[in-house]
């Protein structure tokens, strides 16, 4: 594949939503430890509300369309504070894909820089908070460092990401409802950098 | 898990469902965006229009203070979740009478992102919002390194005093200024001793030992300042109300409205050895108790724990509090 065209983020999108379904448990019991208990639910009620809707789509869609119908549905179904952070993520993202109809590996690094500086800006969380910027900074810097191959790319950003979320273990948090918890939140993963670990991990593994 | 529900999954909708049926004569339910819960008589010609909301699983909060001299709106999320921006939009635009409209919103991130989000497509749309973020939880120590204090009981205070403001006919900004008003005024800190379940988890949200507290809990179960071994009452009430008055501080000849409020699991009869050990408490510094409200107002599913909110007065907020409201929680003068 030379680039990733409107097809291949459809293929991701659906694998998400079968990847969130299969771990909402998982991702729940994380948020349980450091926070309010309901990050997979959420999250799994936002991305099946996607998966409804993903037909009403054009046949061929770009990435951009893809992304931003993703965007919108998120930030309509998810509630709490991953839907306004993922639902601003996916819609800088779509709008740093704009028309184009394939994505290459400078388009892919400029989507997830868009992607992360949108979480950033409506969070405001800086790295080492112990929030999804941890898994998606990490992500991003790997991703503009992995050269011109996009496979290369996503696979950098995949792994960056994972060690992202298991690097904010140790971490104290500042922002969110684990912030509450003080010292308390050491030794747990922060959800919302493992679900971004999850998402970048089934991108990784889309062909 | 054992709980009066049908579906896990339900739980909110069909609560919502129940209430619009109960309360017919005061309020409507918009089911298209889920859900909002309007006063029947909205939007109020001339009046500021009034909407709060919020994860489910506080009853009666914020629902239970729709109607006159309180919200006009409120916005019910999933259990423990912020609503969506789609149904506080809607909520904004069914009250708005082209006075503006006051979004009153707890301090949690996502209620903060969800009603900014709102509150920027209701500009776009034309209509004024201005926001007031309500943290009134003592219990959180350090602003700056957490997402700071927590929205807890004095919400419903914000609620009222801002309410009451409008149905007099206070313009935007002055409704505003009344809610920061208050909400810089109002101390609340709250205790547990014993966790609740969300439906949909299956799981209590925090272990607690069948002799533990946890001092200084959120209402969904956030851990406060510190776990101790069970106490006596009193002694309990005086490690809630002690931080609170230090903290604004509450001082000598102040007039006070108490308010006791049960967090789901707690009997009226334990509230009021609460209250006689707080009310104790204010005499003996020599606060005035200018007004007393006593129930579970602010809880947290079928959590047992109280809090305490201590919020100072002047003879305008007091006026404020007095003014008849006529809600399905909360109703006097009307």
């Amino acid at each position: 594949m030379s680039g990733l065209d409107g097809a291949w983020t459809r293929r991701w999108i659906e694998a998400v939503v079968a990847e969130i379904a299969t771990r909402k448990s998982e991702l729940t019991a994380l948020d349980r430890a450091i926070g309010d208990g309901d990050h997979g639910e959420n999250l799994d009620r936002g991305f099946q509300a996607v998966l409804g809707k993903l037909d009403a789509l054009d046949d061929a869609p770009t990435p951009g369309a893809v992304l931003k119908l993703v965007a919108t549905t998120l930030i309509s179904t998810v509630g709490g504070a991953a839907g306004p952070l993922y639902g601003t993520a996916f819609l800088k993202a779509a709008m740093a894909a704009g028309d184009r109809p394939e994505l290459d590996a400078t388009g892919l690094v400029e989507v997830l820089t868009a992607a992360r500086d949108g979480i950033v800006a409506r969070g405001k969380a800086e790295p080492n908070d112990k929030t999804m910027v941890d898994a998606w900074s990490p992500a991003v810097e790997a991703a503009g460092a992995a050269g011109d191959d996009v496979r290369a790319v996503l696979e950098a950003a995949a792994s960056a990401a994972a060690e992202g979320a298991i690097a904010t273990e140790p971490l104290v948090a500042h922002k969110g409802r684990a912030s509450y918890l003080g010292e308390r939140a050491i030794g747990h993963r922060d959800p919302g950098a493992e679900s971004t670990a999850l998402i970048l991990r089934v991108a990784a593994d889309t062909r | 898990m054992k709980k009066l529900i049908n579906d896990p999954a339900k739980t909110v909708d069909e609560g919502v469902a129940g209430f619009a049926a109960a309360h017919s004569d005061l309020v409507r339910v918009v089911i298209d965006p889920p859900f909002v819960v309007v006063r029947a008589d909205a939007p109020v010609a001339g009046k500021v229009g009034l909407v709060s909301g919020g994860g489910s699983g506080h009853e009666p909060l914020h629902a239970g203070f729709v109607g006159h001299g309180m919200l006009d709106a409120a916005v019910p999320g999933a259990m423990f979740t912020s609503p969506t921006p789609d149904p506080i939009l809607e909520a904004t635009k069914q009250v708005d009478a082209g006075a503006g409209v006051l979004h009153i919103v707890k301090n949690y991130t996502g209620d903060v992102l969800n009603f900014e989000t709102a509150a920027d497509l209701a500009l776009a749309e034309g209509i004024e919002v201005q926001s007031v973020i309500v943290d009134d939880d003592v219990a959180v120590k350090d602003s700056l390194y957490t997402a700071g204090r927590r929205g807890v009981a004095g919400t419903m205070l914000v609620e009222k005093l801002a309410g009451a403001a409008a149905e007099r006919g206070d313009s935007l900004d002055r409704v505003a200024e009344i809610a920061r008003t208050v909400n810089s005024q109002v101390r609340s800190m709250g205790l547990a001793l014993a966790p609740c379940t969300v439906p949909h988890a299956g799981e209590p949200s925090f272990e607690l030992g069948e002799d533990e507290v946890e001092i200084g809990i959120g209402i969904h179960g956030e851990p406060g300042r510190a776990r101790i071994a069970l106490e006596p009452a009193d002694r309990l009430v005086d490690r809630l109300i002690e931080p609170i008055l230090e903290d604004l501080p509450f001082a000598k000849d102040d007039r006070v409205v108490l308010l006791v409020n049960g967090m789901g699991g707690t009997p009226m009869s334990e509230l009021y050895i609460v209250f006689r050990r707080a009310a104790e408490v204010l005499a003996e510094r020599g606060i005035d108790l200018a007004r007393s409200l006593v129930g579970s107002y602010v809880t947290s599913l079928e959590m047992q724990g109280v809090s305490i909110t201590l919020l100072k007065v002047d003879d305008d907020l007091l006026d404020l509090y007095d003014a008849p409201v006529h809600t399905a929680a909360l109703r006097w003068g009307r």
